[in-house]
């Protein structure tokens, strides 16, 4: 693809993605509002952003969801028929492998792609729907939030075209510890005991031998 | 409002009904892995306006630093520890509470070890450039003082010279910041043994120390097997790169007989030796504004730093004599391809390909070097005029989907060789070389052929529609056998380095059209440049040892997301 004809794709998705915001976003959001990003940790990676949880709690990013904890997140949206069923269903069986740790110290996100729809009853009726135990958060935020923490998590697509369509997005979970600012990610489709121990490694002393 | 949650019921229904058609169709993991079966649920979401990536770190531009301004390290060979008995290592373990598990070596009894070398992985500190803080860095071998040698060691081995590297992990246990102190340091090209390969799997974590038995054996005793310039690096699973860019790096040349570092012997090959054979190992990489080293680790696609390190400075200077040098160029990567030409256009001499000597000489003025590829070049300085030249690197390369293909001018200088007076020359002149390495004659019989197609998978990256699980075996290869293994791009634009362990291949044909003698590639390879949309056919044969080794993406951040397969080689039936 050709320079221009990247810049030209950049430019309609800017347009398109604030068209959505406007129409969508206002009556789910109106609680917490639309914030700039202000910076949450040393290194500006993570944006400090207001999430509301599927129990309509909010959460500032950085300071109540990262700060010195150990996490798993990824992105969903709960009308996904590509990535999102067989993503969730994998982390659902971490979940279980992780006996109980989830929600004590390790913690799990869920972030909606498409946070107009999926309000806080349709995230529990999705966690209802795949069995999701207590503990992991699914979260929405204001459109233009989720898109800054998307782009800062590093999940995108350097072709403007993918990276515009919902129905390609990142299937990718990234796992990290805050603490000691070690972080991975691994294919949200692998295989649960390959996602398991990818996730293991944020432990501070991993398994000392092999 | 009303339309809103009837959307919401319909997705919601759309959500039971694909975990419905999960369950019920009792389908295996693999299956399911291959998303087409889970592709044909109706309708999906319309396109929607997800807006264009500004990631922060694409942003960071390194301080800038003055080129120039310090002489090339030159890794020094280790030695060996000449006081360990050597009759203390067997092929089990040592019975020792800080080794790591691993299985015995094979063919021990038939390489017993004539060397013993220690090495120790550690964090020292390092000055990538004078401009820039001195930093701490993990690396295999420093001075007393903790400060660090840059891609050292270089070992220096030879053929019928069995050696144990014993590997120490020291890293700091509780270290804070991108890398994980756990190590398997993979010697890359080696014709070793799957236990002492440095698997992606067979990680051990700090205070831990592993016996690598090194057999210095040519594959298969023929002489036109033989090796010449390999590296290694830590190959931790899912920590590759980090670690990597931590600075894991080193250097491994094997000589024999013909290759022997002596350009004065007239039975060998008469290529520069001695000081004028000098490794240089390329890195990427880029700074934060306080000057100290930034790895990205949010990023899917690739690193692709600012400022390009050799053997660890920043555009160094090298006094070089007017004469022939043997350079050993490797790209380290992580993510960055290169393509180097000299400032003069001068020509030089291309002798090898992935460090394997090549037939003959075949004289250029560029050559590109994908990540974890080497070439060995001759330069004679002496046709250089004026006082420098310089080593540059033309290829444009901006993001992690591969390089742009635009060759740039100039380009970026990498290295300045200052030209010296002109010295005495024992090596030959590459144009009167007929011969070098002959290339090993190819089995007619092909006991199996495979197919392996790398794809990117929303955002990770898959072989064969798979991703990586280290114990599925993806394919068995029998011993003593040969195969034809098809290398495909599965699209989306990306360039990939593809690279196998353990054996080398043969290119037969790039999208069909053939490799014909005198082609650069018409050599062993261990690493494809595996273009976008391109397919291609290798020859290659399993021989001498039993177990298991992986396949994989050398764009280590590619690798680390899962572009990664594994083979066995078996004593018993492919599959």
């Amino acid at each position: 693809m050709t320079m221009r004809r990247r810049n030209f794709l950049w430019g309609s998705a800017a347009v398109l993605g604030g068209g959505a915001l406007g129409l969508g976003g206002a009556q789910v959001l109106s609680s917490v509002g639309s914030l700039a990003a202000e910076s949450g940790d040393p290194d500006g990676v993570f944006p400090n952003i207001v999430l509301t949880s599927h129990e309509s709690r909010n959460y500032r990013f950085y300071d109540d969801l990262i700060r010195g904890k150990k996490v798993i997140f990824n992105f969903f949206y709960s009308g996904c028929g590509d990535i999102c069923p067989l993503s969730t269903q994998r982390l659902v069986e971490v979940q279980e492998m992780l006996h109980g740790r989830v929600g004590r110290d390790l913690h799990m996100y869920s972030v909606t792609l498409q946070p107009e729809l999926d309000t806080p009853a349709v995230m529990r009726g999705y966690m209802e729907t795949y069995g999701v135990q207590p503990g992991w958060l699914f979260l929405h935020a204001s459109r233009e939030d989720i898109e800054l923490l998307r782009r800062k998590m590093g999940f995108v697509d350097p072709d403007p075209e993918l990276d515009a369509d919902l129905e390609s997005h990142i299937g990718v979970v990234k796992f990290g510890n805050d603490e000691i600012g070690r972080w991975g990610a691994c294919p949200s489709f692998a295989d649960p005991e390959e996602i398991l121990a990818s996730i293991l490694t944020i432990d501070p002393s991993p398994a000392a031998r092999s | 409002m009303l339309l809103r949650n009837v959307g919401n019921e319909k997705q919601q229904e759309r959500a039971r009904l694909n975990r419905m058609e999960i369950i019920d169709a009792k389908l295996s993991r693999r299956d399911l892995i291959r998303y087409g079966l889970l592709a044909a649920g109706g309708m999906l979401v319309a396109k929607s306006g997800l807006s264009i990536r500004a990631s922060g770190a694409a942003t960071l531009v390194s301080p800038r630093t003055t080129p120039w301004a310090e002489p090339l390290p030159i890794p020094q060979p280790l030695q060996p520890n000449t006081s360990f008995d050597l009759s203390k290592l067997s092929a089990g373990l040592n019975g020792d509470s800080s080794e790591a598990p691993r299985a015995s070596h094979q063919l021990w009894d038939y390489y017993k070890p004539r060397k013993f070398y220690e090495i120790e992985e550690k964090q020292r500190t390092w000055s990538f450039h004078k401009d820039l803080p001195t930093q701490p860095i993990w690396n295999f071998q420093g001075d007393s003082d903790d400060s660090a040698h840059y891609a050292e060691p270089t070992l220096h081995a030879r053929y019928g010279e069995p050696i144990v590297v014993r590997n120490k992990n020291n890293l700091p246990a509780n270290h804070k910041g991108y890398g994980i102190p756990d190590t398997s340091t993979h010697l890359h090209n080696a014709h070793n043994a799957s236990e002492s390969d440095g698997n992606p799997s067979d990680y051990y974590g700090s205070g831990y120390y592993k016996d690598f038995h090194y057999c210095n054996k040519l594959a298969n005793d023929d002489p036109n097997e033989a090796l010449g310039f390999l590296w290694f690096h830590d190959h931790r699973l899912d920590y590759t790169a980090q670690n990597v860019y931590r600075g894991l790096v080193g250097t491994y040349i094997l000589y024999d007989e013909l290759d022997c570092n002596d350009e004065t012997n007239v039975n060998g090959f008469r290529l520069p030796s001695g000081e004028y054979d000098v490794p240089l190992v390329f890195g990427d990489k880029v700074f934060n504004s306080n000057g100290i080293a930034y790895y990205d680790l949010f990023a899917l696609d690739g690193i692709i730093g600012d400022k390009q390190t050799v053997n660890g400075k920043i555009q160094p200077f090298f006094d070089v004599k007017k004469r022939r040098y043997r350079l050993r160029l490797l790209n380290t990567g992580p993510s960055r391809f290169l393509s180097f030409k000299f400032s003069n256009n001068m020509p030089f001499w291309q002798i090898s390909n992935d460090g394997n000597l090549l037939p003959k000489p075949i004289k250029r003025t560029s050559i590109n070097l994908t990540v974890a590829e080497r070439v060995d070049i001759i330069v004679d300085f002496n046709s250089a005029t004026g006082s420098d030249v310089f080593l540059m690197n033309v290829l444009e390369h901006i993001d992690g989907t591969g390089p742009t293909g635009k060759i740039l001018n100039p380009g970026t200088p990498l290295l300045k060789f200052n030209l010296g007076p002109t010295a005495a020359d024992g090596s030959i002149n590459p144009d009167q070389i007929d011969k070098l390495r002959g290339l090993p004659v190819m089995d007619t019989v092909i006991n199996k052929t495979r197919t392996w197609i790398f794809n990117r998978q929303n955002g990770a990256w898959s072989v064969n529609g798979q991703l990586f699980n280290r114990n599925i075996v993806n394919a068995k290869c029998k011993l003593g056998t040969a195969e034809i293994w098809n290398f495909e791009n599965g699209g989306g634009g990306w360039s990939h380095p593809i690279h196998m362990h353990y054996e080398e291949f043969r290119i037969l044909s790039r999208n069909g059209v053939a490799v014909k003698p005198g082609d650069v590639e018409y050599a062993r390879k261990d690493v494809i440049w595996l273009h976008p949309g391109e397919k291609v056919k290798v020859y290659v044969k399993f021989r001498d040892f039993t177990g298991k080794y992986p396949l994989h993406c050398h764009n280590v951040v590619h690798e680390d997301h899962a572009m990664m397969a594994r083979y066995d080689i078996v004593d018993g039936p492919a599959s």
